[in-house]
């Protein structure tokens, strides 16, 4: 039982992470109908740029700038490359992302190196915020959980709330009517691709110190964000939320309960075969939950696709 | 580092040259190993220690065969099976006899394979295959084959070592085994079941379980279920960034108790557990620094410090494969005929630079040492990982490991 | 690219033939003067890839689907090879090495007909996503499924298992190298057949306009569904060879980054023509292997290389080549070769000076402690001087300065190289 808080706290944190990088993306989903394949490498780039100020200015300064940077380089993507590329269509946008990717990877251990950077918790939250039965949830965590809620209410004040929300959400669906009314358009764009990009450095910033700050920091998390906003349905903030949520549950529950194939196969009355040394399905009967846990969201992205192609909360097709 | 890295440019790059003959006055050993990509900074210290050792251990001492100089010239395999093998085919079209290599035991299972059918296929440009850290036991028993050398102690020698030291500490009563999901993991873990079952059937293994290699994001749930399991003690073989994620987030979340491992030292590892480790890692291995066996270590030690001043001396085994094989190709009189050199590092016993002795079991080519339980710690440190000030200390020490244990090895021998 | 007239061509024309028998005999020709084993090692790796980038091919060029998961027909295809040649060996089975990669090509299409039976569906970033995923689900796969994948270690064989096979045992690299580029001829030649067939074509009308095709009477769902099955079959054909050749398989041949070096090969060569993957896959087997031994940030230049062929020249290195078709046949491609000096003589210097630079700051931020000395292009110096690095600076600007100032001039000479004698020049 107590486990199960602990599990829930932890699963939290995580799925808030996963939605700060999914809530721009979607984002950006919805404004150029092209999903950033280099989107991860900003979270990336966050968690660098943050770990460099924070060496002189210290951590809460990298907070604060990181992000400002990250989302200046988003916009000049935006401006001086996306934008060229828009011209010849949607598949040479998807590689541009993808080779952008490849590019940022390469350029940070350029600057950086291959190793891990000692990046680290502040001092002020290195300290164990409660316990539960044994377990302790370190005040970062709560830290990061804070955050990403404060963001999160943020952004949907903003959109929903303000008149420069209110073109933005115009702009998505109507562009050529909004620019006719006089809004210049490219440049929401270009903001929104700013945007987005930077709430991907916040993430590489809060997440860097605990998730370790290394080059391949971009690829591992990369594709788990993409089916973050797949499932959720590409475009819509609830979905990013909800998908995001329940990735993190999901994948913490599977991997802290060793829930055994073994056991299901038996409980749904398999027989189990006495020699399994040379059956070919030998392998089945002993897969476990953890070892799976990283590859149920790929599952459940494979499956919403074809079943419900738009997502949980889209309203359109991918 | 560029500088020093040779690659083997030569065949590759003029493609047309065709294979150079290997008259050169070097005896030239390829080292293949990461030199790019997440475990670089692995892949290119072991490098510096390997140019050390041959510079000072055989060059500087007037080489070998009356004369020549031991030459470490490097290839990157990205640590992919499929690349080493690709620079295996231009060391050995350089000419090159000697290959070292060490890190994975995937591409170790490769690299051996490879070359045993080389070996077959062209008997007149053998090589010989010198493991100085692939530890997955099968390669000295079901897949041995005459052409392979491991120095380093394999996982079953190494858990033997560790289950001595564990079975003597009372405290223990509950043991939590974690490792990566392959051979290596595994070997470790059932070698961890059986060994324990043996000396100490009281403990109980209140967790036995594999991980997927290098894609764990956040180790907190394995640490929560570790903690929860209420173990004294945990047994792991991870190792890079996996040792490091699984050890911080398991000691942040509360766990106390001993953690022993196989890898968690050097490479950025110490300097990135610093205070957090001390008193809980453990950790498994030959060669000790602390306390140094001689002066000579020492020196060894300092004059490599002062050449490569962010490097780490922390695999002593090194130093034993450059002098072991030096001195086979002193007593086989030649460096060519590798099966002469091969038959020579069979049953030869050395001293060890790092204290006792090495001796290389002919039945299936795994060298037999003192294995050394160390503690991760800055008390008594004199030479440090990481420039950290912390470093590895031994608290327990097994002579000659595992000298009599068995080995399913059946050699063919050419 | 023979002649686009509305009536069909006849299936083999001399001019059509032509470059095929060319291609082949230069094939075979090129043994003889590269000897090396090595040298064999990468034309076979070569090979291997224009196989898989053609395969990858008929689906990016040819049906417009974008998969971010297509080392996965590959990798099973030679992962079923293997398994073949161990079965093979295991119980003396009269089946000769040569054709094993039968097996891998069918295998490969057997997974390509399970996948894709719901992957085309959709064309775009359904598609996309769901190659993404299934590549995922399955490369996670090899680590958990030992039986057939063998875990982390991969499965391994041995090539020499048969009969010999009119005197040949394959123990050497020559006679691999024989035995894959047979297989190259020959399924380079049925994936272009396969493109100019009624379903081939109709994969390309299914790309640019799905309603249209629809409105034809094609289903767009089967024809993407068969362009994709045949895709499965030859880049399972590529997975057998890589099992002769290397004799083992991991979990890398199936893994994201496989997948994503493909569509770079593949784009790199350029998507527009039969061609294009072939130059692809040569171009970057050759800075693999060549340039990746003489620079270590190697990866970087390519990645440049990459996005500024996306936004710049989005045909590929192809697209630049047949861009001169037309001067060609107007007979005008001499008034370019001055101005193309003029150009792009500063625009190499440029380059080189740029690279210089990086490779000048990358060593001093990496280089071990004290080691100042670098060598560059035959020269040695101190890295840390700052003469060499503003060298290379001047080198930079020079370069960027004439071949802006011979821009317009280049533009010109285009324009007029392409323009048709008489018309309004």
């Amino acid at each position: 039982m107590d486990l199960i808080l602990v599990n829930l706290i932890d699963g939290l944190v995580t799925g808030l992470l996963l939605f700060m990088l999914s809530a721009g993306l979607t984002l950006i989903f919805s404004m150029m109908g092209v999903l950033n394949f280099a989107h991860a490498s900003f979270y990336m780039l966050g968690a660098y740029f943050a770990y460099q100020v924070s060496l002189f200015l210290g951590f809460w300064m990298g907070l604060l700038v990181a992000p400002v940077i990250v989302g200046i380089l988003g916009a000049g993507v935006e401006r001086y490359g996306l934008r060229r590329v828009h011209q010849y269509g949607h598949v040479p946008e998807l590689i541009f992302t993808f080779g952008l990717a490849l590019l940022i990877e390469e350029v940070v251990q350029f600057i950086w190196g291959k190793d891990q950077m000692p990046y680290a918790v502040p001092e002020i939250l290195q300290f164990t915020a409660f316990s539960i039965a044994g377990n302790s949830i370190p005040a970062y965590k709560i830290f990061m959980i804070f955050i990403s809620v404060a963001i999160f209410i943020t952004l949907l004040y903003v959109l929903t709330r303000t008149r420069v929300g209110m073109i933005i959400q115009a702009a998505l669906s109507y562009p050529r009517t909004v620019e006719a009314l006089g809004h210049n358009v490219p440049l929401v764009f270009m903001g929104v691709f700013g945007v987005g990009t930077a709430l991907a450095g916040v993430a590489g910033v809060i997440a860097g110190p605990v998730l370790a700050t290394f080059p391949g920091m971009a690829v591992v998390l990369g594709s788990i964000v993409f089916v973050t906003i797949v499932i959720g349905g590409l475009g819509s903030l609830w979905g990013a939320l909800v998908a995001s949520l329940l990735i993190g549950w999901i994948t913490t529950f599977a991997k802290s309960y060793n829930v055994r194939m073994e056991d299901i196969l038996t409980g749904l009355g398999v027989q189990k075969p006495v020699d399994m040394s040379e059956s070919l399905i030998r392998d089945l009967w002993t897969i476990t939950s953890p070892q799976i846990a990283d590859i149920l969201p790929y599952l459940l992205m494979v499956l919403i696709l074809v079943f419900r192609p738009y997502g949980l909360f889209g309203k359109r097709d991918a | 580092m560029r500088k020093s890295i040779k690659f083997g440019l030569g065949a590759a790059l003029a493609l047309s040259l065709g294979a150079s003959a290997a008259l050169a006055e070097n005896i030239k050993i390829a080292f293949i190993d990461p030199l790019s990509g997440p475990f670089a900074s692995t892949g290119s210290n072991g490098l510096s220690q390997y140019e050390f050792a041959a510079e000072t251990l055989v060059n500087e001492k007037g080489g070998v065969l009356g004369g020549q100089k031991f030459e470490i010239v490097a290839f990157d395999n990205k640590i992919s099976p499929k690349e080493s093998l690709i620079q295996l085919q231009v060391a050995i079209d350089q000419g090159i006899r000697y290959v070292v290599q060490g890190n994975s035991s995937g591409v170790a299972h490769a690299l051996t394979e490879a070359i045993e059918k080389h070996n077959k296929r062209n008997p007149d440009n053998r090589v010989l295959y010198l493991n100085y850290s692939a530890v997955d036991p099968a390669l000295t028993n079901e897949n041995c084959n005459f052409w392979h050398f491991r120095f380093d102690a394999n996982a079953d020698i190494k858990m033997d070592a560790l289950t001595d030291v564990i079975a003597q500490n009372d405290a223990i009563k509950k043991v939590y085994i974690i490792g990566q999901d392959y051979s290596f993991g595994k070997a470790v873990a059932s070698a961890a079941v059986s060994m324990l079952g043996e000396k100490r059937p009281d403990i109980e293994i209140v967790g036995n379980e594999l991980h997927p290699i290098g894609k764990v994001k956040d180790f907190t749930p394995y640490a929560r279920k570790i903690v929860s399991s209420g173990a004294d003690a945990v047994i792991t073989g991870n190792w890079g960034s996996d040792m490091l994620g699984l050890g911080k987030s398991v000691l942040e979340n509360g766990f106390t108790g001993p953690i022993y491992t196989y890898y968690a030292a050097a490479d950025g590892i110490t300097a990135a557990f610093g205070e957090t480790g001390k008193g809980s890692l453990r950790l498994v291995s030959e060669g000790p620094l602390n306390p140094i066996a001689s002066d000579r270590a020492a020196d060894y030690v300092t004059a490599f410090k002062a050449k490569y001043p962010d490097g780490n001396v922390s695999q002593a085994r090194i130093t034993n494969l450059i002098e072991m094989l030096a001195k086979a190709i002193d007593q086989a009189g030649t460096a060519t005929d590798v099966v002469a050199v091969g038959k020579a590092l069979e049953g030869m016993e050395i001293d060890s630079l790092w204290g006792g002795k090495i001796l290389m079991r002919p039945q299936d080519h795994q060298a037999i040492q003192n294995v050394h339980v160390f503690a991760h710690t800055d008390e008594g440190v004199q030479f440090d990982y990481d420039n950290s000030g912390y470093g590895m200390v031994v608290e327990n020490s097994v002579e000659m490991a595992s000298a009599d244990s068995e080995t399913t090895c059946k050699m063919k021998r050419p | 690219m023979t002649t686009q007239s509305l009536t069909r061509p006849p299936l083999v024309t001399l001019s059509g033939a032509l470059p095929w028998v060319i291609a082949t005999l230069f094939l075979l020709a090129m043994p003889q003067i590269f000897t090396s084993n090595s040298a064999l090692t990468i034309m076979n790796q070569m090979a291997i890839t224009i196989v898989f980038a053609l395969a990858y091919n008929m689906l990016l060029g040819q049906g417009g689907m974008l998969s971010f998961g297509h080392a996965v027909y590959m990798g099973m295809g030679g992962f079923m090879c293997v398994h073949v040649m161990n079965y093979v060996e295991d119980y003396s089975l009269p089946i000769p090495l040569p054709v094993l990669p039968v097996f891998g090509g069918l295998f490969g299409m057997g997974v390509a007909l399970i996948v894709g039976s719901f992957s085309t569906r959709k064309a775009g970033t359904v598609f996309a996503m769901i190659s993404l995923g299934v590549g995922e689900l399955i490369a996670a796969c090899s680590v958990i499924v030992v039986a057939f994948f063998g875990g982390e270690e991969g499965v391994s064989g041995d090539r020499t298992y048969g009969l010999p096979v009119f005197g040949t045992e394959f123990l050497h690299q020559i006679e691999i190298y024989y035995l894959t580029v047979f297989w190259l001829v020959l399924s380079a030649l049925l994936m272009y057949l396969f493109s100019r067939t009624p379903i081939g074509r109709m994969a390309n009308a299914v790309r640019d306009n799905p309603e249209r095709a629809e409105f034809l009477g094609y289903s767009a769902r089967w024809v993407r569904f068969y362009s994709f099955v045949a895709s499965g079959f030859f880049a399972g054909i590529a997975g057998g060879l890589f099992a002769i050749n290397y004799e083992i398989l991991t979990e890398e041949n199936l893994n994201l980054a496989t997948s994503g070096s493909i569509l770079l090969v593949t784009f790199l060569g350029g998507v527009g023509f039969f061609f294009g993957p072939i130059i692809g896959a040569i171009v970057f087997t050759l800075l693999q292997t060549v340039l990746s031994l003489q620079t270590e940030i190697w990866q970087l230049y390519l990645g440049i290389l990459f996005l500024a062929t996306v936004m710049y020249f989005p045909g590929g290195l192809a697209g630049v080549l047949m861009m001169h078709a037309l001067p060609i046949r107007l007979g005008k491609a001499g008034l370019l070769v001055v101005p193309y000096l003029r150009t792009l003589l500063p625009a190499a210097l440029c380059i080189l000076g740029l690279a210089g630079a990086l490779e000048i700051l990358f060593h001093i931020r990496h280089a071990a402690l004290g080691d100042s000395e670098m060598t560059l292009f035959w020269v040695t110096f101190d890295s840390h001087a700052p003469l060499p690095l503003i060298a290379a600076i001047v080198a930079v600007a020079v370069g960027f300065w004439l071949a802006r100032r011979s821009a317009p001039e280049l533009a010109e000479a285009w324009h007029k190289a392409n323009t048709p004698d008489g018309g309004a020049a």
